[in-house]
């Protein structure tokens, strides 16, 4: 029963980005007019604009270009950019993308590291002391910075930890061969800003979904029976929170996507997020297609491993009538 | 006098009738008051924002009137100036006045939401309720395209079409905002109307024959409005946020307008120079944003959002 709710989510995640490849082809392919002498710009001559068009496959019907497209990105390859168009005839994508998805990954996993055990524990802190002041301070300064904008609260760390103390730098450099307390060094601010930001939507959410399990029946029995509030948390609210907590950290791990792409700017952090706003700004369509692929491939497959916490975690669900 | 005994007699008695329920009372704390004040002030701005402006948004300020009363400095520096009697919150990256951009940025980033957020309930709700009144394939149709478009991160689908449209203007701003923050809009609006539709009072309408329009004006949407105005203000808040980080990226509101978003992206580098110039415009954001939140926060604990607590407490 568990493998058949799985498989059903499953060929449910496959059609939604196999639905996403499509939106993404059209949204790319919005555009009136020929990509081929777009990307050439000032240097398109009627025969080298026919060159490329061929190249592309832009001279195929749309419904066949997209084919094409799928089982090419299916493959490994995603294409050929529009930099270094100059010299010959594009820079592979694949090639870019290699050490700029490293470095998005190191950030994201650092982020996670940090940021979920410690959110996770705040918000059963909240959770276990509703009303106090404890509570009230970690509400009232959570909803403040979910509230604010991403690039305000790196900003003020760049003023304080930058500017003022002269601590950290606040432009990341990384030439791929630090380590240890140096490379901590470079990527603190990023890092900082990112946890900070996550931090604050799960501790939130764990506070709210503990607090909904405690208010649940078999709860308010444990203290109708004079259980100690914090054996009634510990012994039988967590274990029925775990399952919607891990769907919150994973839920708040693909809303990352939206925060790495304002952090990677500011900091010119050298990661996808920051290829990818570089190219919608030179118009590199097929490195856009690709950058925006990828990033939604991991917010669905985040999503997934959010609703699997959910099915497992939960008997009813695990055992459909 | 005989009118006075006259209209006592003629009056009816109510005393049959059942006590209408008390109005819900809305009690605001501290912070939603203070909320308030903060978004009723800049609704001011947007409106009266331009005309109280000490300069124009584009004005690049003369260097004569940086110079000090005294000193022999021919050409001061205009950019990254600190607070002063000429410009009350300093000066920005190419010389021109904070506060004015600041006044007239009001009605850029606020309009803009504003409208992107309005779009963005036109389309949600009337889907959301054509989902919930109309065939189970009108719903389940819509609900897939729903759902793959939520399966998009917002930031991502923008840029896509941002790229594609070669950095449009406001108006394909707003439109491309409110596309994408409809899709949440709809969810939402759906699951609502749908719950009123299986209550018992729809059903007696339905009953007495009443017709679509008439459920779906008297019945689901004074039912859901609610709701909805509570999530309005969440989904503002977003909107907010979510433009001015496309304007931060230098994707959104293009220059020489004033937007708050834009301020900040421009003015970062003199962060180290020590100017607060960025500081500013990202703070009138965050004072518009965690208003609303505050207000929201009121309105959902009066709402049974201190249920939870109350049960274990």
């Amino acid at each position: 029963m568990v493998w058949r709710a799985l498989l059903a989510r499953l060929g449910i995640s496959l059609v939604t980005l196999w639905v996403v490849s499509v939106l993404i082809f059209i949204g790319t392919n919005l555009l009136p007019g020929d990509i081929a002498q777009i990307i050439l710009g000032q240097m398109a001559t009627p025969e080298n604009t026919a060159v490329l068009r061929a190249k592309l496959g832009l001279d195929k019907h749309p419904i066949e270009q997209y084919l094409v497209w799928l089982s090419n990105v299916a493959m490994g390859d995603l294409g050929i950019s529009k930099a270094g168009l100059g010299a010959g005839l594009g820079t592979p994508i694949v090639e870019m993308l290699g050490p700029r998805i490293d470095n998005t990954a190191m950030l994201t996993v650092l982020v996670g590291a940090i940021a979920i055990p410690i959110s996770v524990a705040l918000g059963l802190l909240a959770a276990m002391h509703p009303g106090t002041r404890l509570d009230r301070t970690i509400t009232f300064s959570t909803l403040n910075i979910i509230s604010i904008p991403d690039f305000l609260i790196a900003t003020i760390l760049v003023l304080v930890f930058a500017v003022s103390l002269g601590w950290l730098p606040s432009i990341v450099y990384l030439r791929g061969d630090e380590s240890g307390w140096v490379l901590t060094k470079t990527i603190a601010m990023p890092l900082l800003t990112l946890v900070i930001l996550v931090s604050a939507q799960i501790i939130r959410m764990t506070r709210a979904t503990v607090l909904n399990v405690m208010s649940s029946p078999y709860v308010e029995m444990a203290i109708l029976k004079g259980i100690p509030r914090r054996r009634i948390i510990l012994r039988h609210a967590l274990f029925n929170a775990i399952g919607p907590i891990v769907n919150v950290i994973a839920l708040n791990l693909a809303w990352l996507v939206g925060g790495v792409v304002v952090v990677e700017q500011i900091f010119s952090y050298p990661g996808l997020a920051k290829l990818m706003i570089e190219a919608v700004q030179m118009r590199d369509m097929p490195l856009v297609q690709a950058c925006a692929m990828i990033f939604c491939a991991v917010y669905v497959v985040l999503i997934f491993i959010a609703d699997m916490a959910t099915i497992l975690s939960n008997p009813r669900l695990r055992h459909p009538k | 006098m005989s009118e006075q005994t006259n209209s006592t007699d003629e009056s009816f008695s109510f005393d049959e009738l059942p006590d209408a329920p008390p109005k819900r009372k809305i009690k605001l704390s501290w912070p939603g008051k203070i909320g308030i004040a903060i978004i009723l002030f800049w609704s001011v701005i947007v409106v009266i924002g331009p005309s109280i402006a000490p300069y124009h948004e584009a004005d690049i300020l003369d260097e004569e009137l940086f110079i000090l009363p005294g000193s022999d400095e021919m050409y001061p520096e205009t950019e990254f100036q600190p607070p002063s009697k000429i410009v009350y919150l300093g000066s920005d990256y190419i010389g021109r006045d904070l506060l004015s951009r600041i006044l007239y940025g009001a009605r850029t980033t606020i309009g803009i939401s504003v409208l992107a957020t309005l779009l963005a309930y036109l389309i949600g709700v009337t889907a959301g309720i054509a989902a919930s009144v109309g065939s189970r394939y009108l719903d389940m149709g819509l609900s897939r395209v729903n759902d793959a478009l939520l399966s998009i991160p917002s930031i991502m689908f923008a840029l896509v079409l941002i790229a594609a449209l070669n950095s449009p203007g406001i108006f394909w701003l707003i439109l491309i905002t409110g596309f994408i923050y409809a899709a949440s809009v709809f969810r939402i609006a759906r699951s609502l109307g749908q719950e009123v539709m299986v209550s018992d009072f729809v059903e007696a309408a339905k009953v007495r024959g009443e017709g679509l329009w008439w459920i779906i004006t008297r019945e689901i949407l004074p039912n859901i409005a609610m709701p909805l105005a509570t999530d309005f203000g969440l989904r503002f808040v977003w909107v907010i946020l979510f433009i001015s980080s496309l304007s931060f990226l230098g994707l959104g509101v293009q220059p020489p307008m004033s937007d708050w978003g834009s301020m900040v992206k421009e003015n970062l580098p003199g962060l180290v120079l020590g100017s607060y110039a960025p500081l500013m415009p990202a703070f009138a954001i965050a004072s518009l944003t965690i208003s609303v939140n505050m207000i929201v926060d009121d309105l959902s604990a009066a709402t049974g959002g201190k249920l939870a607590k109350r049960m274990i407490s």
